[in-house]
């Protein structure tokens, strides 16, 4: 079967600095796929990389067989990639609603001028928007907060509204970048069986950077280890746990790991 | 945005409020041209208010709703005002008929809304404060142009424009105005476009695509930046470089941050109020000039969003809009 | 071939006050990331409290020169504290609107005050000499001169003081600067305190080349130096240099070659062409922003 993605001998350099270095990944559909690694290894230059927003100097990146290198972000994002960010972000003064619907409207078709001159069918295409939107915030149980500000929510439901954001792409591969940041330990379990769900219920594979080593020894059926650029590792939690290098560049020996 | 009353029989009253309005509206407008309601001068200052809310609600979208610094505003309206005012002095024979007029306003807006392309073109590498130099950059390149071609009379300007700015023609374009921005921010682009504002890295993750958006604003924004200029120089008949420089687009400015940004309503109201107070001042002649970029630093330093930004009159909204909100009442 | 010495000469000094002016813009842009709109018309400033101070008390030009850079150091700073501190933390529109009023109340207020252009006195008798043929005149060797001197002064204590090294670290991350113990809004106000200064002297300077005066010098002349800045890089003390020599290069050739009234149109299509293709003007560095 052909991975979900792939990345083939990427590489990404800024300047003199490699941010990451020949990068190979493999994702299997219906995987929760982790990358791990120290602060600054390359890991969301990598999401970046996958979403459009950087041009890999080197390398192919394969989504459902095609190579979507240097498509522009919202090219890719129709294409079914959705992801969350590392910091929040979220458009603040719109309502809740209106940053699913942003997402949502990747599915309407209406031209410009039917959109100026408020036509029917795209009064109808409106509605839908609205009423898929909200059945999506229903499905999270957030309709309640549908009309509040969403810079006014509270951080956790943040970080769950942006999660509903990039799932009304419909996305079939879902990046996930620190979703258990600032969470302690209660709330990453719960996190755990939230992004379960997700997996099984909107049908998406999942593909996380996660410094919680629960959350991802937990959940992630495969791991790939990035250091300095480089994939320094990559296989199942157990090969990635008792991994020399790995723990050397990053596990430590029996660490607890800090909320 | 939220709503300034929730009760059914708001909502239904405020789905007709406002075409009943703008019937009322184009009611007393006609009424005028046919017996003279208002003198001259009450006349002046009512289509000049017309004027300034397009004006404002054009330019309302790129700087409000898009989030953008654009100072050149004055240039669309100059591009407009001279497309426009020569196409009539210069170019069609004799008295324009009344119902061509429309059309050489279109005109107008039609040339301003081709520069506005090249603008929005430009917009896609830059953002921010080099965007907003380019927009100087533009207005003052408009402003010397128009100076320098002799077909369009040079530093002395175009003479002989006749007048066919009317009431009803100024309310009825102001309505247009209006109800396609309405539209637009209510569309999936005006989403796009707010977006673009809010945070355009992420937009773009989420699918939206930010290029179409950018240029879809500016063009409509540009356009009736054009269709204003065109209005403006059939009312005073007579226009020159001079007029469209760095003080007309200081106006244009005053109105958008005391009115609010991205607000129909918004613009509406610092539209209308700026011409009243540039009426009350007259008297100051060219203090004038010194109040009005007083009340803009006033307003920066005190409240920057302006009186209604980010919020919209109930009237403005589409149906949908309304029942959307009824929606997340319900159990 | 004189006739080129002549206009290379015309050059330098119109180059030497733009340069002059553009430093400001440069300076204020390199440590708050912000559009000075208001310098323009302190350079305005600078010519008009020229004309005042000697109407009243006849002054030689090198009092008068500095007592204008100590009045225009000080409006500089003034425009800082009142308009511009408020809105440090404010949205960057904000800070850009402020300055655009700011300019304008002080350009139309000089309007309103001086609708007619006035006459600025000579302070300096001008003596033409004649060097290999080429005919210049000490009032043109003045300007030059001491421009040089300004623009050398300012470079080495931007790369040796350490208000210059404070301002540079507060260009890079102004936040960081605070936490290391710089007392960052004294840079701030000392910034905006030498540009005004460099302002009001180029106004000075450049009363005495072109002796009529009047308001809307500063939209005119100044906002032309903005150009320079930004076609050098604004935020880039040597990219303002640059630019202002660049642009008087430009705005002498158009005058030679075109009628003079499309100097403006040529100076801001020149603009609007480098931004188009090196967005960040000739010695400019783009930002990266971490995402």
């Amino acid at each position: 079967m052909t991975p979900l993605l792939q990345l083939d001998g990427v590489t990404k350099r800024f300047g003199g600095l490699c941010a990451v270095s020949d990068a190979r990944l493999s994702v299997k559909t219906g995987h929760a796929h982790g990358i791990i690694g120290p602060n600054g290894a390359g890991k969301t230059t990598l999401f970046n990389l996958i979403t459009g927003i950087y041009t890999p100097d080197e390398g192919a990146i394969l989504f459902e067989g095609a190579n979507i290198a240097g498509l522009r972000p919202n090219e890719i994002a129709t294409r079914g990639i959705g992801r969350t960010f590392q910091n929040i972000r979220l458009c603040r003064d719109l309502t809740v609603l209106d940053n699913v619907r942003l997402a949502y409207d990747v599915r309407l078709k209406s031209s410009p001028w039917s959109a100026l001159l408020n036509l029917p069918s795209h009064r109808a295409e409106e509605r839908r928007s609205i009423d898929g939107s909200f059945e999506l915030l229903k499905a999270f149980g957030m309709e309640s907060f549908a009309e509040l500000q969403a810079g006014g929510l509270p951080y956790g439901l943040q970080r769950r509204l942006e999660i509903a954001r990039a799932l009304a792409l419909n996305p079939r591969l879902l990046l996930l970048d620190e979703p258990a940041a600032g969470m302690n330990s209660a709330e990453t379990l719960k996190l755990m069986e939230f992004l379960r769900w997700v997996r099984d219920h909107f049908k998406v594979t999942l593909v996380l950077i996660e410094h919680h080593m629960k959350l991802v020894m937990g959940l992630c059926d495969h791991i790939t280890v990035l250091d300095f650029g480089v994939t320094i590792a990559d296989g199942t939690p157990a090969e990635i746990q008792s991994n020399r290098r790995v723990i050397d560049a990053y596990l430590g020996e029996e660490e607890e790991d800090e909320s | 945005m939220r709503l300034l009353r929730e009760s059914a029989a708001a909502i239904n009253a405020c789905r007709w409020a406002m075409p009943a309005f703008c019937v009322a509206l184009m009611i007393v407008a006609v009424a005028h041209e046919q017996c003279g309601l208002f003198n001259g001068y009450v006349e002046f200052v009512l289509i000049t208010a017309g004027i300034n809310i397009i004006l404002c609600t054009s330019l309302n979208l790129v700087n409000g709703y898009m989030g953008e610094f654009s100072v050149g505003h004055a240039g669309f309206m100059a591009v407009g005002a001279y497309a426009a005012g020569l196409l009539a002095v210069k170019i069609l024979p004799g008295v324009t008929p009344v119902w061509a007029f429309p059309l050489v306003v279109v005109f107008g807006g039609l040339i301003a809304a081709a520069i506005g392309f090249l603008l929005a073109l430009l917009s896609f590498k830059t953002r921010g404060d080099y965007l907003a130099i380019i927009t100087l950059a533009f207005l003052m390149i408009v402003k010397s142009a128009l100076e320098n071609i002799p077909f369009t009379g040079g530093p002395r300007g175009l003479l002989g424009i006749e007048r066919l700015t009317t009431l009803p023609q100024t309310v009825a374009w102001v309505i247009v105005t209006l109800w396609v921005i309405r539209n637009l921010v209510y569309s999936k682009f005006g989403r796009a476009i707010t977006a673009i504002r809010e945070d355009e890295l992420a937009a773009g993750a989420m699918g939206v695509r930010t290029r179409e958006a950018k240029i879809l604003a500016f063009v409509v924004s540009s356009f009736f930046g054009g269709v204003a200029g065109s209005l403006f120089a059939h009312q005073l008949q007579f226009i020159s470089p001079a007029t469209f420089d760095i003080v007309k687009s200081t106006d244009i400015l005053v109105m958008v941050y005391i009115g609010g940004i991205a607000s129909l309503g918004g613009s509406v109201l610092g539209a209308v109020l700026v011409t009243i107070l540039a009426q009350v001042l007259q008297p100051l002649g060219t203090w004038r000039a010194v109040v009005m970029p007083l009340t803009l630093v006033f307003l920066m330093l005190f409240r920057p969003r302006g009186l209604f930004g980010l919020r919209e009159f109930a009237w403005f909204l589409p149906g949908r809009e309304w029942l959307r909100r009824r929606k997340d009442k319900s159990p | 071939m004189e006739y080129f010495a002549q206009q290379a000469i015309n050059a330098i000094q119109l180059g030497s006050i733009y340069a002059l002016i553009a430093l400001g813009y440069s300076l204020v842009y390199g440590v708050l990331s912000m559009i000075n709109f208001a310098h323009g018309d302190v350079f305005m400033v600078g010519a008009f409290a020229c004309l005042v101070l000697v109407s009243f008390v006849p002054l030689p030009f090198f009092v008068a020169l500095l007592a204008v850079m100590a009045i225009t150091a000080l409006l500089g700073a003034l425009i800082e504290r009142a308009a511009y501190r408020p809105l440090r933390q404010a949205p960057r529109v904000s800070a850009i609107i402020t300055a655009l009023g700011c300019g304008l109340v002080i350009q139309n207020t000089t309007l309103s005050l001086s609708p007619y252009p006035r006459q600025m006195p000579r302070l300096f008798e001008s003596v033409p000499f004649e060097v290999a043929g080429v005919t210049m005149n000490t009032l043109q060797v003045l300007i030059i001169g001491i421009s040089a001197v300004f623009m050398l002064t300012l470079d080495f204590i931007i790369r040796k003081t350490s208000w210059g090294i404070a301002l540079r670290a507060a260009s890079c991350d102004r936040g960081a600067v605070v936490l290391m113990g710089v007392p960052v809004n004294r840079v701030i106000s000392l910034t905006f305190a030498v540009g005004g200064a460099l302002g009001g002297a180029a106004g000075v300077l450049y009363s005495q080349a072109y002796p009529v005066i009047g308001a809307s010098m500063g939209v005119i002349i100044g906002w032309k130096a903005f150009v320079a800045a930004v076609i050098g890089g604004i935020g880039n003390v040597r990219g303002a240099v640059l630019g202002g020599f660049i642009l008087g290069a430009v705005e002498v050739t158009t005058v030679v070659m075109m009628p003079s009234t499309w100097r403006d149109l040529i100076a801001y299509s020149l603009l609007l062409v480098i931004l188009i293709f090196k967005p960040h003007g000739l010695l400019g560095k783009p930002v990266q922003q971490k995402v």
